[in-house]
């Protein structure tokens, strides 16, 4: 089994406040791993350092090792930046750029790196929302503005801008939480396709949500992680006992 | 019922007396407005917009020096104090560690409440006897001083409205932090930042004190920017303590097309305030 992103000793800390403790664990390459656990346990923390999101919030310092294909993306003259195009994000709330239009959001990436090819333009747009299963319903208003589709529309636009740009990872925050049922559904089925081509991690608060898409699972607590493995073992005989309080969902 | 009774009728006399207030406040604006315009109406002409001063005991002449005189310096210390601001701003909202913000904050509130005929001193001090002479830039110095933390304080403002997820969203797809400032954040608020520049032009269109021993004034077109220029509220304030009858009526024409000018800005202002639709 080949490893996308390898994490080692990570330690996140917020001035005083110790967010993540000692986590070391592997994600596969083209698998789905979902990051479970309780509000304020240090899930999103975990996931906001694999792409170096932490590095322009003030007064967080992130400790130990996470590597891209053998790679430490926290080493000495590595660019943020460049760590960024290689591991995408989706957000919790649909976040597409409210001025621009449905096709602008789409190569956002392009157009706002100063990069924008008008003659490769049509093409990425149109296979990355096919991509996400979003082209037959804004195929003729290309052109309206992204606000105008539903927020379930919206979270497939932002899904389409971060694999325009090409990722190998995708990290999502709870990309579901903020919509319905069936388009929370629509993003899952898109979930399991999506890993063929990338590799994701996913927070979610919803653990049936873990249970339906993911391949493996890790379970954290209060910053420590508490015990991380095949998804269905996670949630059929976990080893520990804060595990199975967890998604019996005796406390959280 | 006595008390409901008595409730009512306190609750009628505060409103009649808040009325009352509110009123006080608008009339001195309206008598203003209809004053400067009864005085100075009569004394616009096409001479005025083109004409520069006549000698004393001529008739006619215009404020066309003075007019093109206070756009040069606004546009000067735009040129001058916006970027400062602007700028200033970005690393406030963007860049700033808590505490050298705190401080720029707390200097710029400062620099704001600084009567403006000190700032013309200081320009005085700095530009005029350095270069020995009033110029047009000391003048624009002097209002750019007046105009930057104006600027920084209210395109802050703006900056600190726009979402942190619109941030984050170009942060996500590699755009690097000096981009994602310059084409999310910046052009998101822009309209904000807009309306606090025009604002800013609207206070120093009209400032009188810094200009006195700064850009000085001058009868005629000013030549070059190293030498004394004129302004229209530096003529309508000569013009107006002068004992001439021609002058002051310039002086009220003067001040009437001051008056449009600034009512004009702020209403464009409002516009540009009211549509808060980010224009990225």
């Amino acid at each position: 089994m080949e490893i996308k992103v390898h994490i080692d000793n990570l330690n996140v800390h917020f001035g005083q406040t110790h967010a993540v403790k000692h986590v070391a664990m592997a994600f596969p390459t083209n698998s789905v791993t979902a990051i479970i656990g309780p509000s304020g346990c240090g899930k999103s923390t975990v996931l906001r350092a694999i792409n170096r999101m932490h590095d322009l919030t003030p007064g967080a310092r992130v400790a130990g090792s996470i590597t891209l294909d053998g790679a430490d993306i926290y080493g000495r003259g590595v660019d943020p930046v460049a760590v960024r195009r290689q591991i995408g994000m989706v957000f919790q709330k649909p976040n597409p750029f409210p001025a621009m239009s449905i096709y602008d959001n789409v190569v956002a990436g392009y157009k706002l790196n100063g990069r924008f090819n008008r003659g490769e333009a049509d093409e990425i747009v149109e296979s990355s929302l096919k991509r996400v299963a979003l082209w037959d319903e804004v195929k003729d208003r290309l052109r309206a503005n992204s606000m105008e589709l539903s927020g379930g529309q919206q979270q497939r636009l932002c899904i389409a801008r971060t694999i325009a740009v090409k990722p190998e990872v995708i990290l999502m925050d709870e990309p579901a939480s903020a919509l319905d049922p069936i388009s929370t559904l629509k993003i899952e089925e898109l979930i399991e396709e999506l890993k063929e081509k990338y590799t994701i991690i996913i927070v979610t608060h919803n653990m049936q949500q873990a249970a339906r898409v993911s391949d493996y699972t890790a379970f954290f607590y209060l910053g420590d992680l508490i015990e991380c493995g095949d998804t269905r073992k996670i949630f059929t005989t976990p080893e520990k006992k804060q595990t199975e309080d967890y998604i019996t969902g005796r406390f959280g | 019922m006595i008390p409901l009774t008595w409730r009512k009728v306190k609750n009628g006399g505060m409103t009649l007396l808040m009325a009352l207030f509110t009123l006080t406040v608008l009339i001195p604006l309206v008598l203003i407005f209809i004053h400067i315009v009864r005085m100075g109406v009569s004394s616009l002409s096409l001479d005025f917009f083109t004409q520069i001063p006549k000698p004393t005991g001529e008739a006619g002449g215009g404020m066309a020096n003075g007019m093109v005189g206070s756009a040069l310096l606004i546009a000067l210390a735009s040129i001058l104090g916006i970027p400062v601001g602007i700028f200033g701003a970005v690393y406030l909202a963007e860049y700033g560690g808590s505490r050298i913000a705190t401080t720029i904050r707390f200097a710029a509130d400062v620099l704001s409440g600084i009567p403006s005929i000190i700032t013309g001193m200081v320009a005085y001090a700095l530009l005029v006897v350095p270069l020995k002479g009033f110029s047009a830039l000391a003048g624009a110095f002097a209002l750019s001083l007046i105009m930057a933390p104006i600027v920084l304080r209210t395109t802050e403002e703006q900056l600190k409205l726009v979402p942190v997820s619109l941030r984050e969203a170009s942060l996500a797809l590699g755009v690097p932090l000096w981009r994602t400032t310059l084409k999310v954040t910046l052009r998101s608020a822009m309209k904000g930042v807009m309306t606090g520049i025009l604002l800013a032009v609207a206070r120093i269109a009209g400032e009188t004190a810094p200009l006195l021993f700064t850009a000085l004034g001058n009868q005629f077109w000013g030549k070059k920017l190293t030498e004394p220029i004129a302004a229209m509220p530096l003529q309508i304030f000569s013009f107006a303590i002068s004992p001439y009858e021609d002058w002051h009526r310039l002086a009220w024409a003067g001040a009437l097309v001051l008056v449009a000018v600034m009512f004009t800005l702020s209403l464009t202002a409002r516009y540009f305030g009211r549509s808060k639709q980010s224009g990225l």
